[in-house]
Formats: C-alpha cells, sequence, structure tokens
C-alpha cells in the first residue's frame, strides 16, 4: 500500500507539473496577459511610489524609473480613499506587531544568552530555557508575524481590490480575541501549562480564542473580495487569501484534542508545523513582495503567469514536506520518502519567484539605493530564495544526517522567519504606515539603522549558528569522540548567535522607538499631508 | 483570475490532499499498532514526571528517538535500539523531539538508573557533566538547615550544596526522576514491529 501512495502522489505531482507549464507556454494562466497591471492606475507605469522615501530619495527613484507619466486623479482619489477604509484595523494589527516584535526579541535573547550561561537567572522558573524559548517561539510565531502580516493583507486588499474595506470591525474582533487568547497562552506556558508539542504548546482552550480570531479576520477578506470593482484578482490576493484560508484549517487539525496518537501525533505535528510557515507566514509575505516590489519600482513583474505558477506549485508541494522533520525517527518510510521528495520540488516554486522578481529588477538595482522599501522588501526575496533551496537540500537524508538534532536547523528556521519573512513585512510596514498616518516617518536614518542591525544581526545569527550546528552534528555522528564534544564545540558559535540577535534586537528598539515617534507625532513634521500627497502624484 | 472560485476550489483541494497524506493515512495505519510485550503504562508519579518534564521543556533540547546504527551510531552511545511505533503506545502527547543540545533519552532509565544521579543532576547538572550546558533545576528542591521527616534528602557532591545545609527534592523533583526512570526501553522487539 504504501508503494501504491507514493507512486500515485508522485504521479500526480508530475502530471499537475505538466500541465501548469502547459498551461503557462499557452497563456491560459493569465489571459491577455493583464494581470500584473492591476496594481497601476491608467498610465501609471513608469510612477514610482515609496511613502517610505524622503523627497529627494523619490525624486532620485522616479529619475531611475526615466519618464513621469500622466495622473489618472479620479483612480489616485480612489486609492486613496480605499487606504482610509483601512487606517484604524491596520493601525491597530501593526501597532500589536510592533509589541510583540520587541516582547519576543528580549525572551529570544534571554534564551540565547542562557545557551552558554547556563546558571544566569537560573533560580526563575518562568525563565528556564525550556520555557523561555517556548515564549520567543509563540510571541514572534503568533504574535509579531501574524500581526504584521494580517495588518499588510489587510491594508493591500482594498488597494488591490479597488474598493473600500468591507467588515473591518469583524477584523478588530478578530484582533482583539487572538490577542487575548495569545497573552492567555503565553501566560500559561510561562508557568508550565503547555500541549508539549512544537508550535502547537499553547493550551487548547486558548486555541479556540485564535482559531475564532483566525477566521473573524479572514471575513472582511471574503465581504471586501465580493465588493471588488477590479477585473482582476492581483496574485498578491491569490496568496494572502489562501493563507487566511489555510490558518484555521491547520491549526484546527493540529490541536485536535484526544485524536492524535503517539507516532502519528508527530507526523501531525510537522504537519502544522512546517505548513504554518508554508501555506501560512510564506503566502503572506510572497503576496507582501508581489505588490511592494513592482509598485515601488513602478513596473509590472515580468512575467505574471510565472507568478501564478509559483502559487500553485507552493500549494501543492508545501503542504507535503513536513514529514522532513523525522527523518531517521520511528515513523513508516513512506511518509518520509514522500516528504523528502516534495521538499526537492519546492525548489520549483522558488525558482519561478525569484526568477520573476529577478526579471522585474533587472536594470533597476540602483532604485535600492533610493528606496527603504525595496531594500528590506528585496532582501527578503533573496532570503526567501536561500532558505527554501537550504531547506530543500536539508532534508535529504545524507545532509539531513548530519543537521538534523543539531543548532544548523535553528539557524535555517531564523532565515527562513527572520531573514525573509520578518524582512518583507518591515519593507511593508513602512511603505504602510505614512499611509495610515498621513505623515512621514519622521527620522529617515533610523530606517536605514534598523536595516542595517537587521541584516548585519541575522548574517550573524545565520553564519555563526550555521558553522556551529554543522560541527556539532559531525561530532555527534563520530561515535569515537564523547557526546560532550558535541556540546563544548557550538559553545563560540551560541555566543556569536547572541551578538546577532543583539544586534537585531537593537534594531527592534529602533524600530518601536520610530514607530512610537511616528504616531505619537514626535519629530519634525517635514511635510503636511496635502503636500506629501501631491508630492506622490508627481507634481514634485 | 477574474474570479475567485477557482482560488477557494484550489486552496481546499491542496491542504486537503496534504492532510490525507500526512494525517489521515499515517493515522489509518498506526492506529493498530500496540504496545510490545516488554512496555508498561507509566503509574501516576511516572506520568505527573512526564507532565513536569512537558511542563519545563526538557524536550526543546532531548530527543526520544534513537536512530538506526547505518544512519548514527546511537547505538554505540548506549541511546538504544532504533525506536519503533509501539514504543510509545502510551505517550501523549508525542515526545520525539528535534534536538540533540543534549543527549536522547529514550532509555536514560537503563542507562543511569540511580535516582540520587538523577536528582542531584537536575539540582545541578555542572556538580557531575562538566560543561555540561544543561539548566540548574534548583527550583524544584529546597534548601533547609535539616531535613522533616519523609523528606527525600540528596545526595550531591559537596560542592554542589551550601555548607551546613541540606537539599531535599520536592514532590515533582522525584515524580520527574521517577519518569526519567521509567524510560526505559531495552526490551526486544519483533522484526513485525519494524516500520
Amino acid at each position: 500500500m504504501a508503494t501504491l501512495i507514493l507512486l500515485s502522489a508522485f504521479m500526480i505531482s508530475i502530471v499537475a507539473l505538466l500541465f501548469f507549464i502547459i498551461a503557462m507556454t499557452k497563456g491560459w494562466l493569465d489571459p491577455g496577459g493583464r494581470g500584473a497591471y492591476v496594481i497601476f492606475a491608467r498610465d501609471e507605469v513608469g510612477r514610482v511610489e515609496d511613502p517610505a522615501a524622503t523627497p529627494q530619495e523619490r525624486n532620485a527613484l522616479q529619475e531611475e524609473s526615466g519618464k513621469v507619466p500622466a495622473t489618472d486623479e479620479a483612480a489616485l482619489e480612489a486609492r486613496a480613499d480605499a487606504d482610509r477604509s483601512t487606517s484604524t484595523v491596520t493601525f491597530v494589527f501593526l501597532g500589536c506587531a510592533v509589541v510583540w516584535l520587541v516582547a519576543g526579541s528580549l525572551a529570544g535573547l534571554t534564551a540565547s544568552l542562557k545557551m552558554h550561561w547556563p546558571d544566569w537567572l537560573g533560580a526563575y522558573e518562568w525563565l528556564t530555557f525550556g520555557r523561555i524559548r517556548t515564549l520567543h517561539l509563540n510571541i514572534v510565531a503568533y504574535g509579531w508575524t501574524p500581526m504584521a502580516g494580517l495588518g499588510v493583507a489587510i491594508w493591500l486588499l482594498p488597494r488591490l481590490l479597488k474598493t473600500r474595506l468591507v467588515g473591518g470591525n469583524f477584523a478588530l474582533l478578530g484582533a482583539i480575541l487572538w490577542n487575548a487568547g495569545l497573552i492567555a497562552g503565553l501566560g500559561a506556558i510561562a508557568v508550565g501549562f503547555s500541549d508539549g508539542m512544537e508550535w502547537l504548546e499553547m493550551p487548547w482552550q486558548v486555541d479556540l480564542l485564535l482559531v475564532a480570531g483566525g477566521a473573524l479576520i479572514a471575513i472582511p477578506l471574503i465581504l471586501t473580495l465580493r465588493a471588488r470593482q477590479a477585473e482582476h484578482i492581483y496574485v498578491s490576493v491569490w496568496y494572502m487569501g489562501a493563507a487566511l484560508f489555510w490558518f484555521p484549517v491547520l491549526y484546527l487539525v493540529g490541536n485536535l484534542p484526544g485524536v492524535h496518537f503517539g507516532v502519528q501525533q508527530a507526523a501531525t505535528n510537522w504537519w502544522f508545523g512546517h505548513n504554518v510557515l508554508g501555506l501560512f507566514y510564506t503566502p503572506i509575505a510572497l503576496g507582501t513582495i508581489y505588490y511592494f516590489l513592482p509598485k515601488v519600482l513602478g513596473t509590472p513583474v515580468r512575467s505574471y503567469a510565472l507568478s501564478m505558477l509559483g502559487f500553485w506549485t507552493l500549494a501543492f508541494f508545501y503542504g507535503q514536506v513536513g514529514a522532513h522533520h523525522l527523518i531517521g525517527g520511528p515513523v513508516p518510510s513512506w511518509l518520509i520518502t514522500l516528504s523528502t521528495v516534495q521538499s526537492m520540488m519546492m525548489i520549483i516554486p522558488v525558482l519561478a519567484f525569484s526568477v520573476n522578481m529577478y526579471l522585474t529588477m533587472k536594470g533597476r538595482m540602483r532604485a535600492l539605493l533610493h528606496s527603504p522599501t525595496l531594500r528590506f522588501v528585496a532582501f527578503g526575496g533573496l532570503a526567501y530564495m536561500a532558505s527554501s533551496v537550504q531547506g530543500s537540500f536539508e532534508a535529504l537524508r545524507s545532509v539531513n544526517t548530519i543537521t538534523h538534532f543539531t543548532q544548523y536547523t535553528v539557524g535555517h528556521a531564523h532565515l527562513g522567519m527572520y531573514a525573509f519573512i520578518a524582512m518583507a513585512l518591515f519593507g511593508g510596514i513602512y511603505f504602510i504606515m505614512p499611509r495610515v498616518m498621513g505623515r512621514e516617518w519622521p527620522y529617515p536614518r533610523l530606517i536605514l539603522a534598523h536595516f542595517w542591525l537587521a541584516v548585519i544581526g541575522v548574517s550573524i545569527y545565520f553564519v555563526s549558528l550555521t558553522i556551529g550546528g554543522w560541527l556539532q552534528g559531525l561530532a555527534m555522528l563520530d561515535a569515537a569522540r564523547p557526546f560532550m564534544d558535541s556540546v563544548t564545540v557550538t559553545l563560540p558559535y551560541l555566543k556569536a548567535r547572541s551578538v546577532g540577535g543583539l544586534l537585531m534586537t537593537l534594531g527592534h528598539f529602533v524600530f518601536g522607538a520610530h514607530f512610537i515617534a511616528m504616531v505619537l507625532g514626535l519629530g519634525p513634521a517635514r511635510e503636511s499631508p496635502p503636500v506629501f500627497r501631491d508630492l506622490d502624484a508627481g507634481h514634485a | 483570475m477574474k474570479s475567485e472560485k477557482p482560488l477557494i476550489a484550489g486552496a481546499i483541494t491542496m491542504v486537503a490532499v496534504a492532510g490525507l497524506l500526512l494525517v489521515a493515512i499515517p493515522y489509518i495505519q498506526l492506529k493498530d499498532v500496540g504496545p510490545p510485550e516488554g512496555l508498561h503504562p507509566y503509574t501516576a508519579a511516572q506520568q505527573r514526571g512526564r507532565d513536569e518534564y512537558i511542563s519545563q521543556g526538557c524536550m526543546y533540547c532531548h530527543s526520544q528517538q534513537p536512530r538506526d546504527r547505518r544512519q548514527a551510531p546511537d547505538g554505540e552511545r548506549g541511546w538504544g535500539r532504533p525506536s519503533v511505533a509501539g514504543d510509545y503506545y502510551y505517550d501523549k502527547p508525542h515526545l520525539l523531539g528535534t534536538m540533540r543540545t543534549g543527549p536522547d533519552l529514550l532509555n536514560i532509565g537503563a542507562r543511569q538508573p540511580s535516582a540520587d544521579w538523577q536528582l542531584g543532576h537536575l539540582f545541578q547538572p555542572r556538580a557531575y557533566v562538566p560543561g555540561s550546558i544543561m539548566p540548574p533545576y534548583a527550583f524544584l528542591f529546597d534548601v533547609k538547615d535539616r531535613a522533616e521527616p519523609g523528606e527525600r534528602v540528596v545526595a550531591l557532591p559537596p560542592s554542589a550544596v551550601p555548607a551546613g545545609k541540606v537539599v531535599v527534592a520536592q514532590p515533582r523533583a522525584l515524580d520527574l526522576a521517577a519518569y526519567l526512570l521509567s524510560l526505559d526501553r531495552t526490551y526486544p522487539i519483533l522484526k513485525s514491529e519494524r516500520p
């Protein structure tokens, strides 16, 4: 039977892939070839947009792009109206996200320091490594990332569907339930009530709040989709809409009390654990990049069909890779084979995305010098390619034998969750907040400081754990070396990781302070809102 | 695409296929796997200790799944034979783990059967394993002038105890040690039980 399951899964994969390739070459995926233009008003292609940039930067950015086209005032007014309809809801989500980001960073840094100073704060039970590490994961996985991602998604939807947000109050209620659930769940973990499974620690009573909150947040998506004026549903809506649907399903199945058992529960655990990444965070972050990258540049994505191919292959392959977390474990071997092969197949959506973004940016690389949003978003896109390709190879048995159970995996996880997803979302937030507040970021230099602290921090983090984890794995595989060798060999790398984590945390303090300054109206007001809009409309 | 229908249909199909392959089929395949003959249910104290293990997050640094010697020398390290699905019959939730910051613990009870060692090591790991980076769990113990009747005094290396004091284990430390000592899957398994 196992062979049959495997064989049919692979046959379906191959047939589906052939179908998509044919569909792409025949143009079925993008009839008329106008899909990529949805994000622009008539005659707007060529006009750059980055509210996070200073006027000088914006002029330079426009010069890179060339011609300043005429403005379709009515379309821009409609877009401003769409932006106004989301400002309150978006503000609430992003505000929560920033608070969780700072809290999550401090928890992560504490856990990191404890790995090489094990007796530090050792007397406090709630700060013991097993809890503070779990608090870090849950804060960033259920606080920062979804709040930021959903905030960006809710802001983007009306823009892309060319209408006002419908049912925003459902999302506000959803955010309240979600955050209340998260606070309760974190409290539970801190005092020691945990369901005991990675990514699913929060007690099921709390999970109900998150499922209900998530479902409420999805309601405005459906209502706004039905009220749409746009003829075409842009690919970002595909990614984000699917993510909003997938999350409650995954979370519910993963948490079903009393159903899962033993090894089967482990398979479900990692089906959830990897899908929350692949079918929730990743599509939201990709949807973010698919909008902001072409929007800042004022040019449509190079191949819209390729973006659709990327979407469907991601949806298919990503869902089946979870069991690669159990290679060598006591699970049926067909499951491991399936996940390993589908992990390799993930190279297809990753290449589809990366090639597309590269071709879109080709000849416009200098725009990175002028646009803060683009810097974050492009870095995120690059990290997506790096982390995904790395993940595919990590799923190979030969590589996994060394890297499994080591810090290497932790480095990989941060390349994905931080260098890719968090960076893409930072870019989105820098673009969005001036629209939400009707005011520019008061201190442009702080954006630059945040960017470099994050980039340098996560680079140190990733490189040190990658090397340290690899050496740890080699030491563990050598039966002639005592186990303690695999511990001592990682120590310098764990210390380096703390330095990287410290820089990232500092970056988040800079970001948080800048966010507060903007919201409270502190700092120089460099432009009044009307001028701001005019400038943006190309009259500068 | 002009319509949202392919999106909705596709999204449902994709997550259903994934759920079928990674959740439903393993469920059907594994639901009839029984416990091996040598495996016993956890006692109340062991189960409480298991809950303490979860509460303290031990599984974030310790796996419970020795691998086959063809893949890794887990057996040579004394971690035990490769585990099978039946070994986890009484495990709810599963604690397979994904990290080996510390060693695999599926057979720690067989490898280190001394309750004194387990308790003392929990109190201060570095008193037993120099260079260990395991957190100290001293908050599961009380340091007192003298023990009350019925209290379990932990035999520790003199350097780990403050002068003139004794260290007694709280009930949850005793439960945790009982769970660790119960981790022993060294009984033989049939070839048919291998996955």
